[in-house]
């Protein structure tokens, strides 16, 4: 594949327009609006121009600036994990299982730690669901478990344990000083300890992930804002189908 | 003023169901009482501080009292004995409790009558404080003005209360009327409150009565600067919602979020604790004359909003019917609900309107308090920003009270400060271009808008009878409120429940509901 060099579009191939807008904690003045023109100079952007400055506290300015990126970036080298899953509905999603696996599929949900947040384990296993796509409880080749918010790694793994669960599937909404980064590290390394980690297909979820951290974190897939239950389940299907293939190959 | 026509009968039916279901849950809360309730009336009566492990000092003498099987008759009368047995003051007495200086579970030394009296004495000085606080706030109110309503009221959330008192000052200066501290996440479910400033919390601050009185201090200093009464909000709610409300009213706080159901359905907390804890609470900010909010807004984060409406003004009629009972006046009930209809829908916005002007309609005294759309928010900011905007248009329009100003990052990250800056621009903007459309419009007596709020009315009025028959705790046992299911004794906090003894007392309880609520 040969190279094909990009940078931002403004309104000519090629100009690098790019929009920033940031606060700086200084009274807004000349000297401001040359401030963040010399900071923005400083991420390595030509042709800075502050088009806007504003008051929005004592001692605070916000600002909108546009300017020139300069760098460019070959398109045929950037390379992300992406899901070669075939995206299924409801119904085939429902019928692999009841065929290929002759038993309804076991999934435990929760939102782990310090996190109250039930918004993102409720999109993907409330009945209800998201996006006018039904949730995993309504899926009845599906057994899910939904634990809800503030649940301690232990419990989670107890209850996996307990219901034989094929899939966990673990949601962080708080982002804050990387609170969800420490709390998904943590499962896997009870996992670990307990000598677990091969046992589940494990799934991580929240605005703050994408599938490429989650892979990095030891799980097996993560799913990030605007995710449809049913892109979940096809996951879990097209991965616990496999597995279940390779093993009799075994 | 927009009008839609209701039916007038209908309506005080439904205000007579909803009262009737408050009066079956009424009866089982005045049998009971709860360690949280206990803690409460240690905290009125002054007892403050923590032990060297930070431990709460009225968590540690009523852990003493269930020890002793005590807990059962209340711990009033044992702290009156224990202060007649020291002849010293509440915070010497309550360390000398702690230590295990002092006898104080055999009250037979003292005779009944001097029991009586220091109990009396005790309640009277806790009912003065709150007494105090409404007397202070008034004097502020008459100082600097209140702003007119809708109020704005923004959110700060950094965990560090010395952060939130900057981005709380800046929020006023960009137009806020209101400012409510964020707590700390896993806050609802400790079973104590935290002591002393603090300045880590995950996605927000702890509720602490240091921090209340830092952040007081802060937004009375702003009020006299930009000339308008700012009011300061907190939670109460979850496993100490009294005590919550005891430390508020000490340090004059004027909002609280206070919900019958919401600790139930998204904490899982014991639904009895609940009940219990709330009436003290509501009885709390009756004297303290503090504006409970309620949390209707939150069941339409997991039920769709259309479908489920009427489980939103179900609710809110029987907050009212219990917040009655717990003799809070009409301004201070800030009945909740929120913009949160999918905005792909053809005419949502006409949906809105119909459930906010239903709501104004039915509880025209009331500050309502209106969330915005939080469910359909997008990561692509300028598209929320957008719709964050006719939300704004619809509070306006209707005469909401408590307006919590939309974000445009509300699907990104807790508010940075010039998100609220941003947000504040554009709620100014529509409040001041169509301060007086609702004054001018009416809606039409058989259009979309009306005939939708009388749908909803006639779903609320099937679904009321339906709890009245079952009882409101079966009614969440089955699941009837937000989709979610929550069994009468599950849940966190059941433990601390108990029913009262034949020798039971609460003075201060008493002495509030004696005196009824305050008028005017």
């Amino acid at each position: 594949m040969g190279e094909e060099m990009i940078k931002p579009y403004g309104d000519t191939l090629n100009d690098g327009m790019v929009q920033l807008s940031f606060t700086l904690p200084v009274e807004n003045s000349p000297r401001a609006k040359k401030a963040a023109e010399i900071y923005v100079s400083k991420l390595n952007f030509e042709d800075v121009s502050v088009v806007h400055a504003r008051k929005i506290a004592d001692n605070f300015t916000c600002f909108v600036v546009y300017a020139r990126a300069i760098p460019i970036l070959d398109y045929s080298t950037v390379k992300v994990p992406e899901f070669k899953i075939k995206p299924m509905d409801f119904y085939e999603i429902n019928e692999i299982i009841k065929i290929k696996l002759h038993r309804p599929l076991m999934v435990v949900g929760a939102t782990i730690g310090s996190d109250a947040h039930t918004v993102g384990i409720d999109a993907i296993m409330n009945m209800k669901g998201y996006d006018q796509d039904y949730g995993l409880e309504r899926y009845p080749e599906i057994n899910a478990c939904n634990m809800g918010a503030q649940v301690p790694c232990e419990e989670l793994l107890e209850k996996a344990i307990d219901v034989k669960a094929d899939v966990i599937l673990i949601s962080q909404t708080v982002t804050k000083k990387n609170a969800h980064i420490r709390n998904f590290s943590e499962f896997i390394k009870l996992l670990e300890e307990k000598n677990l980690k091969r046992r589940f297909l494990l799934i991580a979820g929240g605005p703050g992930i994408s599938n490429d951290l989650a892979l990095k974190l030891g799980y097996d897939a993560g799913f990030g804002p605007e995710t449809r239950p049913s892109q979940v389940a096809s996951f879990i299907v097209t991965k616990i189908t496999e597995q279940k293939s390779a093993k009799r190959k075994i | 003023m927009a009008h839609i026509p209701l039916n007038t009968k209908q309506i005080d039916r439904l205000k007579q169901l909803a009262e009737e279901i408050a009066d079956q849950l009424q009866t089982f809360i005045s049998r009971h009482s709860s360690i949280s309730v206990e803690r409460t009336i240690l905290r009125l009566y002054g007892v403050d501080g923590v032990d060297s492990e930070k431990i709460p000092l009225s968590n540690k003498i009523i852990d003493k009292l269930k020890k002793k099987s005590r807990i059962k008759s209340g711990v009033s009368r044992f702290f009156a004995g224990a202060m007649l047995a020291s002849g010293r003051d509440v915070r010497i007495t309550a360390e000398l409790i702690d230590q295990g200086k002092i006898e104080w579970d055999d009250l037979s030394r003292f005779s009944h009558a001097d029991i009586l009296e220091k109990e009396k004495e005790l309640a009277q000085k806790a009912v003065a404080a709150l007494d105090e606080t409404r007397k202070k706030k008034e004097e502020k109110l008459k100082k600097y003005p209140s702003p007119q309503q809708p109020w704005r009221y923004l959110i700060v959330a950094t965990g560090n209360i010395y952060e939130d008192r900057i981005q709380a000052k800046a929020a006023v200066s960009a137009g806020a009327d209101v400012i409510a501290v964020i707590r700390s996440t896993a806050q609802s479910l400790l079973d104590y409150v935290p002591y002393g400033p603090t300045t880590e919390g995950f996605a927000g601050t702890f509720a602490t009565q240091a921090n209340f009185k830092i952040m007081r201090q802060a937004l009375d200093e702003v009020s006299e600067k930009e000339g308008r009464y700012i009011r300061l909000v907190n939670y109460s709610s979850g496993l100490c919602m009294a005590e919550i409300a005891a430390c508020a009213a000490l340090e004059d706080l004027d909002i609280l979020l206070n919900d019958s159901m919401y600790g139930i359905l998204f904490r899982d907390i014991n639904m009895k604790r609940t009940f219990i804890d709330q009436y003290f609470s509501r009885l709390i900010c009756s004297r303290a004359k503090i504006i409970i909010n309620t949390g209707e807004d939150n069941y339409l984060t997991t039920s769709d909003a259309i479908e489920n409406a009427y489980t939103v003004t179900a609710s809110q009629l029987i907050n009212e019917a219990m917040a009655q009972k717990a003799l809070l006046t009409p301004d201070l009930l800030g009945l909740g609900h929120a913009f949160e209809i999918d905005p792909r829908i053809e005419n949502a916005f006409l949906y809105e309107l119909a459930h906010a002007q239903l709501a104004r309609q039915l509880f025209p005294d009331v500050p309502l308090k209106y969330m915005p759309p939080t469910k359909y928010m997008s990561t692509d900011i300028f598209y929320s920003h957008c719709i964050d905007t006719l939300f704004n248009l619809a509070s306006v329009t209707t005469e909401q009270g408590i307006h919590l100003a939309g974000i445009l990052t509300e699907a990104i990250h807790t508010p940075f400060m010039q998100d609220r800056y941003q947000a504040l621009c554009s709620v100014n903007y529509v409040f001041n271009v169509a301060r007086d459309l609702g004054k001018e419009i009416e809606f039409r007596k058989d259009g979309f808008i009306a005939k939708r709020a009388r749908q909803v009315l006639d779903e609320v009025e099937l679904f009321l009878k339906e709890i009245k028959e079952i009882g409101l705790m079966e009614a969440i046992a089955r699941g009837k409120f937000a989709n979610i299911r929550r069994p009468v004794d599950g849940g966190k906090g059941l433990e601390g429940v108990f029913e009262k003894a034949v020798d039971y007392s609460n003075p201060v309880m008493e002495q509030l509901e004696q005196e009824g609520g305050i008028h005017g």
